[in-house]
């Protein structure tokens, strides 16, 4: 351990392993609000609150960012900061299109999607009275 | 340096001019310039993937088509019924492993523990290969035994297909490079070209690789749960 100068970024051990082991719990989070089938706002809060400690914790300990200079920081964060302004306006037009196309191209605003089981019945089926396959059961 | 005192000369032009303005003695990021420059470049990577992921938003919005189900479409069974989303859950968690050996090889990188640094190098590469051949499994089941194209699939809105191939394609291809790029590096520690110059070089190839994760953070939670 021969740490005689200071050159670079030297933290202890310790910090690395908490944080690794925090990204993990808060990955599981995340899977769980899949796994337990959370809906509606809940479901996006939840997945976007632990994005983005996940986000913030890289960026701050792995990427060393809590301890660079100001000058470094705002380099690296300024700039995607004003993409937030880019994913705004696309949402606000995005929003319209799909209004727009709903009023005035018909398209069915109660379109259903399948799931992969949904469709290999459906197929199943169709094969079934052409005599096709042997997958009924 | 010390020719600042030779200030009535005028500064050069053309080229000569133009490294003289880059190279001058104005600094001011005080960190190595390779890290500055590895930023830099994750910057720019930002704004590339952030216009993917926006794009993505943009389609699934305008699309009057349901989205299809990923959770469901994700899903994979052992045997028994089928869990959703498993196989990108585990792919979360190899690439969050392969995070923290890297950490730990930055760590040991400034200790200058050669030995530690290799190895935890090389593990980070090879989660790194892992999520990539889990990655290469979850397009060919997807192409191959879903009928998921680029252009359409038959669960519900054809975008589905283009923004899955394009945004995990490219972040594969980042982390196909990144295991390229950490495998030359523990190379060329081994080699012992770091010896004298310092190990800042696993700090800068450890940026890459977080910025790797990083990126998967937000297309897990984007593409694969909301």
């Amino acid at each position: 351990m021969a740490s005689s100068e200071t050159a670079g970024q030297q933290h202890p051990l310790g910090i690395y392993y908490k944080i690794w082991v925090l990204l993990f719990v808060v990955s599981a989070f995340s899977y769980a609000v899949d796994y337990f089938d959370v809906q509606g706002a809940m479901r996006w809060t939840l997945v976007i609150v632990f994005m983005l400690v996940k986000a913030g914790f890289i960026i701050a300990i792995f990427m060393h960012a809590f301890w660079e200079r100001l000058a470094l920081c705002l380099t690296i964060l300024g700039p995607p900061g004003v993409l937030l302004l880019l994913i705004g306006f696309m949402a606000v037009e995005g929003n319209y299109t799909e209004g727009a196309r709903f009023e005035f191209m018909g398209h069915d605003r109660d379109a259903v999607a399948l799931t992969p089981a949904e469709y290999h019945a459906s197929q199943a089926e169709d094969h079934g009275e052409e005599g096709v396959a042997a997958d009924a059961h | 340096m010390s020719e600042a005192a030779a200030t009535s000369v005028a500064p050069a032009e053309g080229v000569s001019g133009l490294l003289d303005d880059w190279t001058a003695d104005k600094q001011a990021y005080h960190v190595p310039w390779g890290k500055a420059m590895m930023w830099i470049f994750l910057v720019s990577d930002t704004f590339i993937f952030t216009c993917f992921l926006t794009g993505y938003l943009n389609v699934r919005m305008t699309t009057t088509q349901p989205w299809p189900p990923q959770s469901d479409i994700f899903a994979l069974s052992f045997g028994g019924a089928p869990i959703p989303l498993i196989l990108i859950a585990i792919m979360t968690f190899v690439l969050i492993t392969s995070s923290g050996t890297m950490a730990l090889a930055v760590n040991y990188g400034y200790r200058k523990d050669k030995t530690k640094t290799i190895w935890l190098i090389i593990a980070t590469a090879v989660f790194g290969a892992t999520f990539v051949g889990m990655q290469a499994f979850e397009w060919s089941k997807l192409i191959l035994e879903e009928g998921v194209r680029p252009w359409g699939n038959p669960f519900g809105a054809p975008q589905f297909g283009s923004v899955f191939f394009m945004v995990t394609g490219f972040h594969g291809l980042h982390v196909s490079a990144g295991v390229i790029y950490l495998l030359w590096v523990a190379r060329r520690i081994w080699a012992g070209y770091y010896d004298k110059k310092g190990f800042e070089i696993v700090e800068i190839a450890g940026l890459y690789w977080h910025f790797v994760d990083l990126v998967w953070v937000f297309i897990f939670a984007f593409f694969y749960l909301l």
